[in-house]
């Protein structure tokens, strides 16, 4: 039966607005990107006066943003594989095994996305810091302190909805597997893992993701070699002239990764959430 | 949607029907007990080191801290710092004195706009999903749309917004003053009262598409077979929204709502980069205000306590909110 004019009427509208409010910024971004300084000194303009690739010539030495770029390509990258193997194993244990303080594990992990960040960033600064002074290891102001902090910011969703993903995974798979001989851990990587690639493709993305954007510890937890994008990006606005069209070049260019690669692989998070999350 | 995902009905299956399910306890009365028996626990074994490390740990000093007069002094040597009793709390909570009057305002400017923002973002995501559960041409392509918002950096998308909203040469004012004259002169948006509506806007525009996405994933659980049920007996389209669709939701919102609601109260980036260290009063979020107490006095020990109070809160909030819920649901099946 089709759906009443009514119905198609509010989704025409509905969806026309949210493509409109969504794209409002996207638009200004990309076409402020292209535009001469005068044009967004002055009265805003939705076409430029003329088009430039300028602002993306200049971003570069304005502020050291390949610098930042590989900062963040390091930290964001390595955080994002160290918490989806650490993810795997934790989720292959509670969907695989029943023992002693399952559910308080699963809780606990899930209720640490209730703290503010904020409570726990200068204890955590305090904890880096003597760490350092003890062992020699310098993780405050280093990329490896900013790694370790982001992997625990997306593990516990990468946790959770890895678990519902492997629950999806038939277990007569591996159980097969284990009769034959293989141990367990030969068995979740030869079984279990490739069953849950598309869960498992969309936990990094959301771990690279929570990386890449990260602001407020990054602000405190970086030094001048090791800033990454989130606070390098403000470099261009505290310079007497705020170049608009050049931060606006560099907004585009250090979302294209993140948002391509999100692209890409959304309908895995979109399959990975059904089966796993909102069940 | 072609998805890769493996059949998903499947999951509950093999648990609830193989009574000789692999490892409760292990195998008994084999050799390798032992190892068998400890394997979980190894394998959660990086998972907890971390969370212990860069959660727990944090959060036990940090309420530590709270009962500390902990200055700059002390920054060096935080042990050193003497120890004040429930003096930080006092301070926050006292609703007459500078501090705790500002604090109580943060805090209500915060509840207001979390309330606002969440049900804005439930409301459009899930208009949104509804509006897109039907096939239709171009599905594909608007749905990689709406996630745009989602999967540009914090920083990106909040960097344009602040230019948008600029006095001189911003587009909110080109063109609600210029172009459509509604405003007898150029408003400043991220200044005075003007800037919880940005606040708002920004919020809402980068909340959105997530209770879209898991709106949408929880849509597809629902079996088919009830909509061709309800149309045979001569249910419409929007009948069939309200009884099969928004109905079968409620799990889904249960959590999602919820965390929503965190995710917005604890809200630091979104403000930071909009107005900087420090915001205009009438969008002076919650974690910004602890920030800029903590950084600009360095009085560690009293943004501590406030930290604790605000984790209280959402505690004391979280428990509610499941136990209502939880029990509403139940009702509302039976």
């Amino acid at each position: 039966m089709a759906p009443p004019r009514s119905f198609l009427w509010t989704r025409r509208i509905v969806l026309t607005l949210l493509t409109a409010f969504v794209l409002l910024p996207v638009y200004v971004m990309v076409s402020s990107s292209l535009k001469p300084l005068a044009d967004v000194t002055g009265t805003f303009r939705w076409l430029p006066s003329s088009l430039t690739v300028r602002p993306y010539i200049d971003i570069w030495s304005t502020v050291p943003l390949a610098k930042y770029f590989v900062n963040s390509l390091i930290v964001a990258g390595a955080a994002t594989v160290c918490s989806v193997v650490i993810a795997i194993f934790a989720a292959y244990a509670v969907s695989r095994y029943d023992f002693r303080g399952k559910r308080v594990f699963t809780v606990t992990v899930l209720s640490t996305q209730m703290f503010p960040g904020i409570l726990f960033l200068l204890p955590l600064f305090l904890i880096y810091v003597n760490i350092g002074n003890a062992t020699g290891i310098a993780l405050f102001g280093s990329r490896g302190g900013l790694i370790l902090t982001y992997l625990t910011f997306s593990l516990p969703f990468s946790i959770w909805m890895l678990i519902g993903y492997f629950d999806s995974v038939p277990r007569d798979l591996d159980e097969a597997a284990l009769v034959d001989g293989c141990g367990p851990l030969k068995a979740l990587f030869r079984v279990v893992v490739p069953a849950a690639v598309p869960g498992i493709v969309a936990v990094a993305v959301y771990a690279f993701m929570t990386a890449w954007g990260e602001v407020l510890f990054a602000s405190v937890m970086t030094n001048d070699t090791t800033r990454t994008l989130a606070v390098g990006l403000q470099g261009y606005s505290t310079l007497y002239d705020v170049y608009w069209n050049q931060i606006m070049a560099a907004s585009l260019v250090v979302s294209v990764p993140v948002v391509a690669g999100f692209l890409l692989l959304q309908r895995y998070l979109v399959a990975g959430l059904t089966a796993g999350a909102v069940k | 949607m072609t998805t890769t995902a493996p059949v998903t009905t499947g999951r509950r299956a093999p648990r609830d029907g193989s009574p000789a399910g692999p490892v409760p306890g292990g195998p008994r009365r084999r050799p390798g007990r032992l190892r068998r028996t400890a394997l979980p626990y190894l394998l959660l074994l990086p998972a907890l080191l971390f969370e212990l490390l860069v959660h727990l740990a944090p959060m036990v000093i940090g309420v530590v801290m709270s009962f500390k007069e902990l200055t700059q002094y002390f920054i060096r040597d935080w042990g050193a710092a003497p120890w004040s009793g429930l003096g930080n709390y006092r301070v926050s909570v006292d609703f007459d004195g500078p501090v705790g009057e500002e604090l109580l305002r943060s805090f209500f400017v915060t509840v207001g706009f979390t309330v606002l923002s969440v049900a804005l973002c439930w409301l459009i995501g899930t208009a949104a999903a509804v509006c897109m559960q039907d096939t239709f041409r171009g599905r594909g392509l608007l749905r990689a749309l709406f996630l745009v918002p989602y999967a540009l950096p914090v920083y990106a998308a909040v960097i344009t917004w602040v230019f948008m909203f600029q006095h001189d040469n911003g587009l909110v004012n080109h063109v609600l003053h210029d172009q459509l004259g509604l405003t007898d002169k150029p408003s400043f948006w991220l200044l005075g009262d003007n800037a919880f509506v940005a606040l708002l806007t920004v919020s809402v525009w980068k909340g959105w598409p997530f209770a879209f996405l898991i709106v949408m994933a929880g849509l597809q659980n629902i079996p088919k077979d009830l909509y061709e049920a309800a149309a045979l007996d001569g249910a419409g389209t929007w009948q069939q929204i309200r009884r099969i669709t928004l109905p079968s939701l409620s799990a889904v919102n249960q959590v999602l709502v919820l965390v929503l609601f965190l995710w917005t109260f604890n809200d630091f980036n979104t403000p930071y980069v909009l107005f900087g260290k420090t915001a205009p009063a009438s969008a002076d979020l919650i974690s910004v205000h602890i920030y800029q107490e903590s950084f600009a006095t360095w009085n560690f020990g009293r943004g501590s306590a406030m930290s604790v109070l605000l984790l209280l809160f959402l505690l004391v909030v979280t428990g509610v909110y499941l136990a209502v819920t939880s029990r509403g649901r139940r009702t509302a099946r039976a």
